[in-house]
């Protein structure tokens, strides 16, 4: 089949940036999204010009490394995709497609479709996680976790930090990406000592990132390769609130949620 | 930072603000459109009305204190909603310096994505409406006390009773997003209920407008005069 | 050289715990006068830094990804073994410890593999407490599955995305060290060399991947937990970027290379389908306890899967293995597969794959339940193929997915060089020959967790260390040698692609030094390779300058260690004159097409040491001893 891409390319850091146009006459309906991308760096190689730079690393929807907004759409238009997983047989002969990097504050672009998502990290470092030195755990069974608890957790916990939510989202918000990691924790047993002061510290680390505030958009969910839901953002508002207004004792044993 | 700092610094916090905010003047809303229908059971009953609103709470209140109480926390409530929607709207247009050649947008609504606009545009209604009905300013025939001739007065000018159902029109796009976008922000959300939140928003938003659009409705049509 | 693995002495289940209470301690206040360079952040790399900061050591870790969480063990799928016996199946440390010795077909160190089956419960107990949720039974309790083809079920997961939820707790762990100040954190940066002071790594040498940057780092130890090199084929199931550069570069400047043909191909992925193909998908193996593997007996039938009768089909697994079936060990599943391939019976039209039926366990247990089972398997697969394996039986073929081999290490987990600890996948590991399945995370986070924050104490206390810093002369010079190669590769000028010449070189490797090896095949390959690597100093195009983000530069400086690499490989391939695990050695097979051990000559370790360019490397053995576990020929039949 026959494309034609229109590649966002940018020399570097708040360098000036343009879509470059580039047609593939042949490619195969077979081919992943990055595979098209890979195509077009192998005949940019041949003419020595510099490759299109995009991040990438599994190629099986699970790092996260990859994504590029294709034609509007973070990931494009397959719903619980990412790029790298995203087939050609998905887009139509002689289409043509825009790409472009995530666009966001928080997000700066370094080259090309690259952009610096370290600001999810920093919001992790702030309070994502437990504090659970090596060495220091109990018996795995000694606390019984509800199954029901266990699979919201792990619903929440699938998120694959992309920021395909950021790039989604009109207010360039992080809230789900932080909402996931809050109800990941929260869910369990383990999370409770630390999790009123966790949503604090994370929100405070998400506003020094620069990331816009939500208006309940739900684009974030829709691009969400993991289909992380809303209502995961109502949950840290909710624990937000019980944290500034009427926080339980750190510690205090646990008592469910939702 | 402290946890209520937390609530009062981050965006977060801002948004928590802006959702009870709302809430307190939807609360308002609902009694006033209650009180104005009264406009279809005559003068008499409007005015009444009108002035059992300032002799509320007596005697233990004096004339007109409660009302003054209640005007305050309304006043406070819009200038707090306010500040906050400027600051998250300032907050979210920061988020995104570059734009992209097109965002596909295909969860969003219409009411969701003019909330911004809507709302400043409540606003500049809000303050035409004090100074049409509260100061007389802008009234064309301006009774003190006599709301329902002040009501009658201003919308038996077309164009005035239009742009009231314009505004009219406006609120209920925010209040649809709103109502529903507060209940997220509350963290008022359960499997079991979540469906409805929706619905709910929509029902309270319809009567809410369709009994503020009454009342020009009827004055043009000449059923109230 | 003498190769001291420095095993402790005593009964086997005593050794650890002994060899704990005689290492040296580092007091808590001079720990942090202790700097550790840690490269690498997967599971090993990971918990390995976490838990050293944890003690008080200054640690710096290095990534190439754009964060840690994203290293390749994120891509497991199926879980992790431990010996906690909650089924109450008869599992138990012996159990586990047997499984992967015999496992491993009698090439791994039987101290290291008791010791990692004596930690493998403390994991479980540290990942569920940092709040890895792990499936769980409706009691709330702990839910295990039975894993590729062992006898119990001894195997803990969450959903199908193991890797992810094991990283992402030892990432969490990394990232509470990083906001402490604990750990110094650096993404986006390759380690290019080692740089090795008076017989010790005291340091490494890394590009910035975003400003190109080239800079040093000086350290009290140096730990690798760089991954595996199955990347070596191209097409493997590794992700893009794993590499063998840290632990090549590390082998040139005097690291033993251990077993480097040892590799494992796993039966159970997808397809390749085209030239434009960059990177195979792996099929969670749990497939195999539900799918039946057959091929058309007809060879060359080119009907649609579905119009293929049952007598006209040959399942030839449950034929040839009566009692394994289709869970015979994935060194045999994919042999099997091959030889039905060569002998035409492929059911990839002018490709390589055999059949994966789910149809009869679909009947037998509904679409219902198969359908849960696989759910998030089955999406997968549908969109990369666009196949329904619902409806139609998947087509599966095997593919490079883990290297046992790796850089030498002893009982404490150091290498020859002292100072360089290496860790996870990157060292050649307590797998021998052929890694059972879900175990690697499980080595992966014993290493991190609970063996190297011990054994690198140990090191430090005792090695009298002169301080250093990357003023060194020796500093200057590694890094002056690491600028010239890049120049050298951004010099070449050429017009073919980097990835053109990784394809050939795999596709090269992949028939020759893949699932089936002859001596002629060997032989032929190392020329072949020598002829290769000329020619890619000489033709190869990398666009752009050193000073900037180069993606191709960055592949180009890995496929050119791959190069020099596979021959490595293919000599030790050439040299083992047996059949064992994941190495098949066609000269040496039993009547019925099984490998054939030779346990006189080679129940060794082959251990290379780098002796210069052009220079043929020299081989040291260590000698393994099984007293624990008696030799046998492992048999599935
Ligand atoms: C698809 C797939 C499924 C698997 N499923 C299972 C399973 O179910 N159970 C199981 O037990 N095992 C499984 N494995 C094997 C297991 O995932 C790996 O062996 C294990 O995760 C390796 O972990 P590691 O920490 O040693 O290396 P990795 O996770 O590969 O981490 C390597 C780290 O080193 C860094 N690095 C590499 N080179 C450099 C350099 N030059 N400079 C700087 N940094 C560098 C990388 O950035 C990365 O952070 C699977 C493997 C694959 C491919
Ligand atoms: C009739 C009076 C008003 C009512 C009843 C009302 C009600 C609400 C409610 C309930 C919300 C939802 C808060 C949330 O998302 O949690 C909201 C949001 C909002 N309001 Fe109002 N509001 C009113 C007036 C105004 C005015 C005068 C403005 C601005 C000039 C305004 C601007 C906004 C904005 C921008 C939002 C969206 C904030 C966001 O989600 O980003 N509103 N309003
Ligand atoms: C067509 C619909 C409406 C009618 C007929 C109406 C009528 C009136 C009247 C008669 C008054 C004066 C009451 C008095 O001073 O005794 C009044 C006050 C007021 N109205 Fe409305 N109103 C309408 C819609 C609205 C809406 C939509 C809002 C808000 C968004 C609003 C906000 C107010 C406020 C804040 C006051 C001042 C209250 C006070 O002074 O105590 N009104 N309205
Ligand atoms: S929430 Fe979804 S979109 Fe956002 S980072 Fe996580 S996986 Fe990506
Ligand atoms: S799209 Fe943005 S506005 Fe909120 S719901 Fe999602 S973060
Ligand atoms: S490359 Fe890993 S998720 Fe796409």
């Amino acid at each position: 089949m026959r494309l034609v891409l229109h590649v966002w390319r940018q020399t570097g850091l708040d360098a000036p940036g343009r879509f470059e146009r580039y047609e593939i006459p042949d490619a195969s309906p077979d081919m992943s999204f990055l595979e098209l991308l890979d195509g077009i760096n192998e005949s940019l190689a041949a003419r020595r010009e510099e490759p299109i730079a995009f991040d990438h690393d599994c190629r099986e929807g699970i790092c996260g490394s990859c994504g590029v907004v294709i034609n509007g759409r973070p990931h494009g238009p397959q719903r619980a995709t990412t790029a790298c997983q995203l087939h050609l047989r998905h887009f139509t002969d002689g289409q043509e497609i825009w790409v472009e990097p995530w666009r966001a504050r928080a997000f700066p672009v370094l080259k090309d479709l690259i952009v610096d998502r370290g600001a999810l990290d920093r919001v992790i470092q702030a309070g994502g996680f437990i504090t659970a030195r090596t060495g220091s755990a109990p018996e795995a069974n000694a606390t019984p976790v509800p199954k029901r608890d266990a699979d919201r957790a792990m619903d929440a916990a699938a998120c694959i930090g992309c920021g395909a939510c950021v790039a989604a989202c009109p207010n360039a918000s992080a809230m789900l990406f932080v909402a996931a990691k809050v109800s990941h924790l929260g869910a369990l047993p383990q999370g409770q000592p630390e999790r009123y002061g966790r949503v604090v510290k994370m929100i405070d680390a998400m506003d020094e990132a620069g990331f816009g505030a939500c208006s309940n958009h739900g684009e974030c969910m829709a691009a969400c390769p993991k289909e992380i839901s809303v209502d995961l953002i109502a949950q840290l508002n909710r624990d937000l609130i019980r944290a500034s207004i009427a926080p339980p004792r750190e510690g205090k044993s646990w008592t469910g949620t939702a | 930072m402290s946890r209520v700092d937390a609530l009062t610094h981050s965006l977060v916090g801002k948004k928590i603000l802006m959702a009870v905010t709302g809430a307190i003047i939807v609360g308002f809303l609902v009694g006033h459109v209650y009180g104005n229908l009264k406009i279809f059971q005559g003068p008499d009953h409007f005015n009444a009305y009108a002035e059992g609103l300032r002799t509320l709470g007596a005697p233990l209140f004096g004339r007109s204190h409660l009302l003054w109480i209640a005007r305050a926390v309304l006043l406070a409530s819009i200038a707090g909603h306010v500040w906050a929607a400027y600051a998250v709207t300032r907050a979210s247009w920061h988020g995104r310096p570059v734009p992209y050649k097109a965002l596909h947008q295909v969860e969003t609504t219409y009411a969701a994505r003019t909330m911004r606009w809507g709302g400043v545009l409540i606003l500049a209604f809000v303050i035409y409406h004090l100074l049409d009905f509260t100061f007389g300013r802008v009234n064309p025939g301006f009774v003190p006390g006599d709301a329902y001739r002040n009501v009658v007065a201003s919308f038996s000018v077309p164009a005035v009773a239009i742009s009231y159902l314009i505004a009219m029109l406006a609120l209920g796009l925010h209040l649809y997003h709103g109502l529903w976008s507060a209940c997220q922000t509350l963290g008022l959300n359960h499997p079991r209920y979540n469906q409805l939140r929706r619905g709910a928003a929509g029902a309270l938003t319809l009567l809410i407008v369709a009994g503020f659009i009454a009342i020009p409705l009827a004055v043009l049509a000449g059923v109230v005069r | 050289m003498d190769l001291r693995s420095r095993v402790p002495a005593g009964p086997i289940e005593q050794k650890w715990d002994a060899h704990r209470f005689e290492m040296k301690l580092v007091s808590p206040a001079n720990k942090r006068r202790y700097h550790v360079i840690v490269v690498g952040s997967g599971l090993a790399g990971a918990s390995a830094a976490a838990s050293l900061a944890e003690l008080g050591y200054q640690v710096s870790c290095f990534c190439f990804q754009d964060s840690p969480r994203r290293a390749h063990s994120i891509a497991a799928q199926g879980g992790i073994n431990a010996a906690k016996n909650y089924q109450n199946d008869g599992d138990s440390i012996w159990r586990l410890f047997y499984d992967t010795v015999k496992g491993g077909d009698f090439r791994a160190r039987e101290a290291n593999v008791y010791r990692l089956a004596q930690i493998s419960t403390a994991i479980i107990d540290q990942c569920v407490a940092q709040g890895v949720p792990f499936a769980r039974e409706y009691g709330g309790l702990l839910a295990n599955r039975s894993f590729g083809g062992a006898q119990v079920s001894r195997t803990f997961y969450a959903r199908g995305q193991t890797g992810q939820q094991l990283l992402l707790g030892a990432y969490q762990a990394l990232a509470r060290q990083i906001g402490l100040g604990q750990v110094k954190m650096y993404p986006r940066t390759e380690m290019l060399d080692l740089v090795v002071i008076d017989g010790r790594a005291r340091g490494i040498v890394v590009r910035d991947l975003v400003t190109g940057a080239i800079h040093s780092h000086a350290a009290h130890a140096v730990v690798l937990a760089t991954g595996g090199y199955a990347n070596v084929y191209f097409l493997s199931t590794n992700a893009k970027g794993c590499n063998v550069t840290a632990t090549w570069r590390a082998h040139k400047r005097g690291a033993l290379f251990a077993n480097p043909c040892f590799t494992q191909i796993h039966p159970t992925c997808i397809p390749a389908h085209g030239v434009h193909q960059s990177k195979l998908t792996l099929m969670s193996e749990s497939l195999r306890n539900d799918g039946r593997i057959w091929v058309p007996k007809e060879a060359g039938d080119r009907r649609a899967s579905n119009d293929i009768p049952e007598g006209e089909r040959d399942y030839y697994l449950e034929r040839q293995y009566p009692s394994f079936g289709n869970l015979v060990p994935r060194d045999v599943a994919s042999r099997r597969a091959k030889e039905m391939c060569d002998a035409g019976h492929s059911v990839v039209p002018d490709g390589h794959g055999v059949y994966l039926d789910l149809r009869d366990a679909i009947q037998r247990l509904g679409r219902q339940t198969i359908a849960e089972r696989y759910g998030n398997l089955f999406e997968m697969y549908q969109r990369i193929t666009g196949e329904n394996p619902l409806s139609v039986p998947m087509k599966i073929y095997p593919a490079p997915h883990y290297t046992m081999g790796g850089l030498w290490v002893d009982y404490n987990l150091m290498s020859n060089l002292d100072g360089l600890h290496v860790i996870g996948e990157a060292n050649f590991s307590d797998h021998g020959a052929n890694r059972l399945g879900a175990s690697a995370l499980m080595q992966g986070l014993a290493d991190g967790y609970f063996i190297l924050p011990y054994t690198i104490g140990d090191y430090v206390a005792q090695a009298k260390l002169s301080p250093v810093d990357t003023d060194h002369a020796a500093f200057r010079t590694v890094e002056a040698e690491v600028r010239e190669r890049t120049n050298r590769l951004l010099a070449v000028g050429g017009s073919r692609s980097v990835d053109s010449f990784h394809r050939e070189l795999g596709t090269l490797l992949w028939n020759q030094c893949g699932m089936a090896r002859t001596h002629r095949g060997l032989e032929d390959a190392i020329g072949k390779i020598r002829e290769l690597r000329a020619r890619f100093w000489k033709e190869v195009g990398v666009a752009g300058r050193g000073e900037d983000l180069n993606q191709a530069l960055e592949r180009a400086g890995r496929v050119a260690d791959f190069m020099e690499f596979a021959e490595l490989m293919c000599v030790d391939a050439l040299q083992r004159e047996e059949s064992c695990g994941g190495h098949f050695r066609e000269e040496f097979q039993t009547p019925d097409g099984e490998a054939r051990r030779d346990d006189d000559r080679f129940s060794h370790v082959a251990a290379w040491e780098w002796t210069g360019e052009g220079k043929a490397p020299a081989l040291h053995r260590e000698p393994l001893a099984f007293e624990y576990v008696h030799l046998t020929q492992r048999s599935y039949r």
